[in-house]
């Protein structure tokens, strides 16, 4: 079977000039649950805005599901659903018409979508705000009305841009054992999160980008024994976490090497 | 696929029906204006137009005038807001949609929009003339209404795909779009310009479509009903084309 997502040798220059990414090669396999981090600018949101279509690359191969996105661009987006890291929707419409709208782009009919847009919403706790202007929603409401939006094709690969930005505790927890049950479901998940304690615990699998390139991938187990994280967080104390100690270890060694 | 086409106009209908001041009020109201000072009060003076008093022979340019404005600002402003503010046009960007049927969703809710006002003026234009309205061809209205919505829904596409600020979907209606509608013979018939004038307002391809409207009601025109027709077709064949390269190759829309 194709990986989900198959990416290599990305490449994109910005018509400012800025490389974002210098040759990206990634494989997310098939209900997987896939940390992809990286500080600030490094080229995380590039990555998901080439894979959604949302950004052009200058080159390389994209495949979702072993569908190439320059030559089977439809048939490969049917697999995606998108959290992205920006709130994008109207906010005069509904809740309920935002999720059942982007069901129709996928071909859902309403008859379908409606139902099924009533039970993911409800079943993110936004039941009692579905017929509300989306506007009123606070930050955590509006995060998740973005997950039931993402959801609501039933996509089998979940894309998640920092989806708990600004999002309290409880929130965040709720939504993570959300996301759990999605893979437990067989849905593959790509996220993208600054809570790096988190992603320890939820990733199978990891990759570490810093300024467009690949410093660390592998399974979350590897990437940790590769750099000797779990002894020196042992001698140091807990300090905020294993994968945290490496994220900074690979960044600033990548840092220095460029220096 | 074509529930996503379906989800496009729905949405825009329902929107621009639940905002039925702003959206359908404007244009109706600009005509009433219209119709009282120059059918009304300066018409009188007028006399005849063609053969035809001149309060009948502005009606159909009138018409015309809405639809042309309506479903042009309908895309135009539709296309420019879900792009940028909030970005939601990310919600089909990110769909199996392809591009084709993009651009015809968002030109169907100009196109519904624009003959909606059209027919709204039209109404309200059988009060200034006393109830008549004469039709030459009603094929040869609804035809031109719909091309014409279609053209300046399209060409309002391509002014919201690739304004950069709301300046730029303002720029265009008001230093291009509003000299062609005026200059394009709704309030007078070519032949009473002077020679020079005239050879101008052949290149206007709003004349056009002014006459092929006109002829539908009337059965007069200055030119011939297929030169209307050609025009009508070649703008609709170019601005698909425009768009369709927009919307691929995601100028003005991806990064």
């Amino acid at each position: 079977m194709p990986p989900a997502l198959e990416i290599k040798d990305l490449k994109k220059t910005y018509k400012s000039g800025a490389v974002a990414l210098r040759g990206v090669s990634l494989n997310v396999p098939v209900g997987d649950f896939f940390a992809l981090l990286g500080p600030n600018g490094a080229g995380k949101t590039t990555i998901i805005g080439i894979v959604t279509s949302l950004v052009n690359k200058t080159s390389g191969t994209v495949k979702i599901f072993g569908h190439d996105t320059d030559k089977e661009f439809e048939k490969a987006k049917t697999y995606i659903g998108l959290v992205g890291q920006e709130v994008n929707f109207n906010p005069f419409e509904k809740p309920l018409d935002i999720v059942v709208n982007q069901g129709g782009y996928y071909g859902i009919p309403r008859s379908e979508a409606i139902p099924r847009a009533k039970k993911l919403l409800t079943d993110l706790g936004l039941g009692d705000k579905m017929l509300g202007q989306s506007m009123q929603l606070s930050g955590g409401m509006k995060r998740r009305l973005m997950i039931a939006r993402a959801l609501i094709h039933e996509p089998r690969f979940l894309i998640l841009d920092e989806p708990t930005a600004g999002v309290d505790v409880e929130l965040r927890r709720g939504m993570w054992e959300y996301l759990r049950k999605l893979t437990g479901q067989g849905v593959t998940i790509l996220l993208t999160t600054h809570y790096l304690e988190e992603a320890e615990q939820l990733a199978k699998h990891v990759a570490i980008i810093n300024k467009g390139e690949i410093v660390a991938s592998g399974t979350m187990e590897k990437v940790l024994a590769m750099h000797g994280a779990e002894e020196k967080a042992e001698k140091g104390g807990y300090r905020g976490g294993r994968l945290e100690e490496v994220f900074l270890k690979l960044t600033s060694e990548a840092e220095k090497s460029k220096l | 696929m074509w529930v996503s086409f379906y989800t496009m106009l729905r949405k825009d209908i329902v929107r621009m029906f639940r905002i039925w001041v702003q959206t359908f009020l404007p244009s109706v109201i600009t005509a009433v204006l219209y119709f009282s000072v120059f059918g009304a009060i300066l018409g009188s003076r007028i006399g005849e137009m063609q053969g035809v008093d001149y309060m009948s022979f502005v009606v159909p340019g009138l018409v015309m005038l809405a639809i042309v404005t309506t479903s042009y600002a309908n895309t135009s402003f539709m296309f420019f807001t879900s792009k940028f503010f909030a970005r939601s046009i990310d919600e089909i960007l990110v769909s199996p949609t392809p591009a084709w049927l993009l651009i015809g969703g968002f030109v169907a809710g100009g196109v519904v929009r624009g003959v909606l006002v059209g027919l709204l003026v039209l109404l309200v234009s059988l009060f200034f003339t006393g109830l008549s309205l004469t039709i030459h061809s009603a094929l040869i209205i609804f035809g031109f209404a719909v091309l014409t919505a279609i053209v300046f829904a399209l060409a309002g596409l391509v002014n919201g795909i690739y304004a950069k600020t709301i300046d730029g979907i303002n720029i265009v209606p008001t230093f291009v779009l509003t000299p062609l509608v005026y200059l394009g013979g709704i309030f007078y018939s070519v032949h009473v310009l002077p020679e020079w004038w005239q050879t101008i307002t052949y290149s206007n391809p709003l004349f056009y479509l002014v006459n092929g409207f006109r002829y539908g009601f009337l059965g007069i025109t200055d030119v011939a009903l297929s030169i209307s027709l050609l025009v009508l077709v070649a703008m609709t064949v170019v601005l698909i084309a425009i768009n369709w390269y927009f919307i691929k190759t995601g100028l003005g829309l991806r990064q």
